[in-house]
C-alpha cells in the first residue's frame, strides 16, 4: 500500500515535471529572444532600408506585408469556397473523401517541399522568376488546407435555424450562404485567415527558394522581396550582427503574439454572434 | 367554408420510417388549425410539408397530394420560392439573423426585389405593428435583433413573416421557448391575425389548442386520429385515444 | 394510382446564379486535389531522372555526397533525417503525452486555460527563430558541456523535439478528453490510484489519437528545414555520435539549391522526391489511422 502511494506520487512528480519543461521552453524562449532582440528594435531600424550602412527592415516589412495581401488573394475565396461545398453542398461520398485526403495531404507536406514545387514549377516552368508572385502562389498552396479546415469547423457550427428561416421566407441556397451564412460565420473565417497569416509571416524555407532574397523595397508582384523570416535566416547565416537577427527575431515574435491574439479576439467574437442567437 | 390548403392521402418517409401515413385533412381559410398529439406523432413533419420545408432533409420521400388553392405544390414545376412566399414558417425556437431588426424585416422583402428604400421602411413598419412588437422597437430599428429578448424575438419572427405577404402562416410550436407572458402575446396577436391570414399552428399546450384554435386536428404515430371543430373535439372525442391524450392520460 | 403521385421531395430547382456558384464552389474543392496531384507530378517528374542518370543504388545507398566530383549518395542524409526525427520524437513525445496528460487530468482549470494559449504560442513561433535560438543557446550549451564543436546531431534533436512539442501536445489533450467519463470513474471505483487510472485505462483508451499525434509530430521533424539548418552544422557525413556535424535531406535540398546547376540540381530534386516518399507514407498512415478511430467512435 505505501509502495503504490509512492510511484503514484513519483509519477505525478515526472507529469508535473514535463508539463514544466513545456513551459519553462516558451518562457525561456520569449524572454532570451524578447530581452536580446528588443532594446535593438527602434523607429530607425524599422523605417530604414538595408544595405550599405543601413540596416534597416523596412523593405523586409513591405515585402512580408506585400506577400501575405497577395497569397491571401489566391488562397482566401478558393479556400472558403471549397469548404462552403464541403459543408453546404457535398454529399457524404467517394468525392468528399478524397478531397479530404488530398487536404490532409497537403497539410503534412513540409514547406521546403512546397518550396522545391514552387521552384520547380512557378519559378521555372511557369517563368515567373523569383518574385512575390511566385512565392505567393505557392504560399497559397501552403495555407490552403488551414483555410479549408478552419472555415468548414465554422460553417457546421451556424445554426441551422437561421439557414432554415431564411429559406422558410422563400430564399434560395445562394442567397441564404451569401446574406446568412457567410456573414454569421465571419469572424470563424477571420481566425482562419488570421491563422494564415501567422503561417506566411513565420515561413522561409518555401519562400526564399520561390521569393528570393533580394532585399529592395518590391516594386511590383514580380519582383523578388525578402521576407522578414527570410532576412533573419539570411542574417543568422552570415554569421556577424548578433544585434541585428535579435531585432528581427523579437520583432518576428511579436507579429506572432499580435496574430494570436486577434484569432483569439475573432474566435471569441464569433461565440458572442453564434452563441447569442438563442435566448435561453 | 373554403378551403385554402388541403392534404389527400399524404404519406411521408424518412428512408426507411414511415412518418405520416394518408393524412387527408382541409384547412379552411382565414381560420386556426391546431394540430396536436404526443411527440413523435408526426404533427411538425405535416406542417413542414405543407411549404415543403421537408426537402432540405436528405432520404425524405412524399406520396400523395398537397394543394394550395387547387394547385399541386409537388408538381415537378411548382415555384417552390412562390409557394413559401405565401405560407410562412413561424419556428419553435425564435430564430432572428444576426443583423439589425429592420434588416430582419426587410430580408424577406428584399429576396423578393424590393429595392426602394422608403417602400421598404413602410413595409418594415406595417409588419412590426402587424406583430404587436413596433412600439417596442420603433426607436432602435438598427440595433441587434440578437438585444431582443426571447418574446420580441419570435414576434420579430412572426413580423419577418408578414413582411413577406404570406396567405398562410405555419407555427410550429411558437411559445414553447417562451416564459408565459410573451406566450400570452403571442396567443393575442395570433387571435388578432387570424381572418386576415390562415394559421396552422403546433402545439403541445392542450389549453393554448382550446384557447386560439377554430379547428383541431390530433395525430398519433403518424396517422391523423381525427379532426374537427375545437369544441367539439374537446368536449366529445370519436377516439377513444384522443380521449386519452387531451384527458392527459398518455403523451 | 399512388406509385405515380410518389416523387422525391428534395428536387429542387436552380437558378443559372446558383448553377454556376456551385460549380465554382465544386471547382474550389477540387483545387485541394489539383494541387497534390501537381505537386506530386512535378516533383517526380523532375526528381527521378537523376536517380536514373546516378543509378538508384549509388543515389539511395551511397555514402559520398560530393557533387562536384560527380558523387551523390544521400544514405547519410536519409540515416540523419531517420536517426533525429526517431529520437526527437521519443524525447518530444514523452514530455508532450505527459504535458497532455497534465493538462487533461491533473492541472486544475485555470492552468489548463492558461498553459493553452502558450502551446498554441510555441505552435505560432516561426520555425526560423527555433533556429536562431537554437544557433545562440543550444549549440554554445552543447560545445561547452562536451568539448566538441555544438553544431550537431543533439543540437538538431533537441530542437526538434522541442518544436514537435505543440502539435503532440494540443492533439493528444484532444484525444484524453474524447475518452468517455465512464471508463475513468469505472477505473477509480475499482480503487485504482488516479495515475494508475491514467496509464493503464486512459492512456490505453487514447492509443490511436496519441498515435496520430506521434505520427504528425514525426512528419513535423522529418520536414523540417530552417530551424535545422542553423545548428547541425551540414556535413554529409554518417554519425557515429550525438556531437557528429550532420545534414539531413531537408538541409540538403535547402542549403545547395542557390548554386546548384545541371546534374546537381537535379540530384537535389531526387533528395525531395525521396523526401515527399517518406511524407506520402506517413499522410496514409495518418489516414488509416484517422480512419479506424473513427469506425471505432462510431
Amino acid at each position: 500500500m505505501k509502495a503504490r502511494k509512492v510511484t503514484d506520487g513519483l509519477v505525478k512528480v515526472f507529469v508535473w515535471l514535463c508539463a514544466g519543461i513545456t513551459a519553462a521552453l516558451l518562457i525561456w524562449i520569449l524572454v532570451y529572444i524578447m530581452s536580446r532582440g528588443l532594446p535593438h528594435v527602434t523607429w530607425e531600424y524599422l523605417t530604414s532600408k538595408f544595405g550599405g550602412d543601413d540596416h534597416g527592415i523596412y523593405p523586409m516589412i513591405v515585402s512580408t506585408l506585400c506577400l501575405v495581401g497577395l497569397t491571401l488573394l489566391f488562397a482566401a475565396p478558393v479556400g472558403v469556397f471549397a469548404a462552403v461545398y464541403l459543408v453546404e453542398y457535398a454529399k457524404p461520398g467517394k468525392l468528399v473523401n478524397v478531397i479530404r485526403f488530398a487536404t490532409e495531404c497537403l497539410s503534412g507536406i513540409p514547406s521546403i517541399l512546397f518550396g522545391l514545387f514552387g521552384f520547380i514549377f512557378f519559378v521555372q516552368i511557369c517563368n515567373f522568376k523569383f518574385s512575390l508572385l511566385s512565392g505567393a502562389l505557392t504560399l497559397a498552396l501552403m495555407v490552403l488546407p488551414t483555410i479549408i479546415r478552419t472555415t468548414e469547423e465554422v460553417l457546421k457550427t451556424v445554426p441551422v435555424s437561421y439557414k432554415e428561416g431564411s429559406l422558410a421566407l422563400g430564399a434560395n441556397k445562394l442567397y441564404t450562404l451569401f446574406r446568412i451564412t457567410l456573414p454569421s460565420a465571419l469572424p470563424g473565417v477571420l481566425t482562419a485567415l488570421i491563422l494564415s497569416i501567422g503561417r506566411i509571416v513565420g515561413e522561409t524555407a518555401a519562400v526564399f527558394l520561390t521569393a528570393g532574397m533580394v532585399y529592395r523595397v518590391p516594386k511590383s508582384i514580380f519582383s523578388s522581396g525578402r521576407t522578414l523570416a527570410v532576412h533573419l535566416y539570411a542574417i543568422a547565416n552570415e554569421g556577424f550582427s548578433f544585434d541585428e537577427c535579435f531585432a528581427t527575431a523579437a520583432v518576428l515574435v511579436v507579429l506572432v503574439l499580435l496574430i494570436n491574439f486577434a484569432a483569439d479576439l475573432a474566435g471569441k467574437l464569433l461565440i458572442r454572434r453564434l452563441g447569442g442567437g438563442q435566448p435561453n | 367554408m373554403e378551403t385554402i390548403l388541403s392534404a389527400e392521402k399524404l404519406n411521408l418517409y424518412y428512408s426507411d420510417n414511415h412518418a405520416l401515413k394518408d393524412i387527408t385533412l382541409p384547412v379552411p381559410k382565414g381560420q386556426v388549425t391546431a394540430l396536436i398529439g404526443p411527440s413523435g406523432c408526426g404533427k411538425s413533419t405535416f406542417l413542414k410539408t405543407l411549404n415543403r420545408m421537408n426537402d432540405l432533409v436528405d432520404g425524405v420521400r412524399v406520396a400523395g397530394l398537397v394543394t394550395l388553392d387547387g394547385e399541386d405544390i409537388y408538381a415537378p414545376d411548382y415555384d417552390v420560392v412562390g409557394l413559401r412566399k405565401r405560407v410562412g414558417m413561424v419556428f419553435q425556437k425564435p430564430n432572428p439573423f444576426p443583423m439589425s431588426i429592420f434588416d430582419n424585416v426587410a430580408y424577406g422583402p428584399r429576396i423578393h426585389g424590393q429595392r426602394d428604400k422608403k417602400a421598404l421602411r413602410e413595409i418594415v413598419e406595417s409588419s412590426l405593428k402587424g406583430a404587436a412588437l413596433w412600439d417596442e422597437v420603433k426607436d432602435r430599428l438598427n440595433k441587434s435583433a440578437l438585444s431582443l429578448s426571447g418574446g420580441q424575438q419570435q414576434r420579430l419572427c412572426i413580423a419577418r413573416v408578414l413582411a413577406v405577404g404570406p396567405e398562410v402562416l405555419l407555427m410550429d410550436e411558437p411559445t414553447s421557448a417562451l416564459d408565459p407572458i410573451s406566450t400570452q402575446r403571442i396567443e393575442d396577436l395570433i387571435e388578432e391575425l387570424k381572418g386576415r391570414y390562415t394559421i396552422v399552428i403546433v402545439t403541445h399546450n392542450m389549453q393554448q389548442a382550446g384557447r386560439i384554435s377554430d379547428r383541431t386536428a390530433f395525430f398519433y404515430r403518424g396517422d391523423l386520429i381525427e379532426w374537427g371543430e375545437t369544441d367539439t373535439l374537446f368536449q366529445t372525442p370519436a377516439d377513444k385515444r384522443t380521449e386519452d391524450y387531451i384527458t392527459g392520460r398518455f403523451g | 394510382m399512388e406509385e405515380k403521385l410518389e416523387r422525391k421531395a428534395t428536387r429542387r430547382r436552380r437558378t443559372p446564379a446558383e448553377f454556376i456558384m456551385e460549380n465554382l464552389f465544386l471547382l474550389c474543392a477540387l483545387a485541394s486535389i489539383a494541387a497534390v496531384a501537381v505537386i506530386t507530378v512535378y516533383l517526380f517528374v523532375s526528381g527521378t531522372p537523376a536517380i536514373f542518370k546516378i543509378g538508384a543504388k549509388e543515389f539511395l545507398l551511397g555514402t559520398v555526397w560530393k557533387p562536384t566530383e560527380g558523387q551523390f549518395g544521400i544514405l547519410p542524409m536519409i540515416i540523419c533525417s531517420v536517426v533525429s526525427t526517431v529520437l526527437a520524437v521519443g524525447a518530444g513525445g514523452v514530455i508532450g503525452v505527459m504535458t497532455a496528460v497534465f493538462m487533461a487530468e491533473l492541472a486544475p482549470p485555470w492552468l489548463t486555460r492558461l498553459l493553452r494559449p502558450c502551446v498554441r504560442l510555441l505552435a505560432g513561433i516561426p520555425s526560423v527563430v527555433y533556429g536562431y535560438f537554437g544557433l545562440t543557446l543550444i549549440v554554445p550549451l552543447i560545445a561547452k558541456l562536451s568539448g566538441f564543436a555544438g553544431n550537431s546531431l543533439l543540437a538538431v534533436i533537441v530542437l526538434l523535439a522541442m518544436m514537435i512539442l505543440p502539435t503532440i501536445i494540443s492533439i493528444s489533450e484532444d484525444a484524453l478528453r474524447a475518452v468517455p467519463r465512464a471508463y475513468k470513474e469505472g477505473s477509480l471505483a475499482l480503487g485504482a490510484s488516479h495515475s494508475q487510472t491514467i496509464f493503464k485505462v486512459l492512456l490505453p483508451a487514447a492509443r490511436s489519437g496519441i498515435l496520430s499525434a506521434l505520427v504528425l509530430g514525426v512528419g513535423r521533424a522529418i520536414g523540417e528545414t530552417m530551424a535545422v539548418i542553423l545548428v547541425a552544422g551540414n556535413t554529409p557525413q554518417i554519425p557515429t555520435s550525438l556531437f557528429d556535424s550532420v545534414r539531413t535531406l531537408t538541409i540538403n535540398i535547402a542549403f545547395e539549391m542557390s548554386y546548384a546547376e545541371g546534374l546537381h540540381r537535379e540530384a537535389l530534386f531526387a533528395t525531395g522526391v525521396v523526401l515527399f516518399l517518406f511524407i506520402m507514407a506517413l499522410n496514409i498512415l495518418l489516414n488509416v489511422l484517422t480512419r479506424r478511430r473513427e469506425k471505432k467512435n462510431a
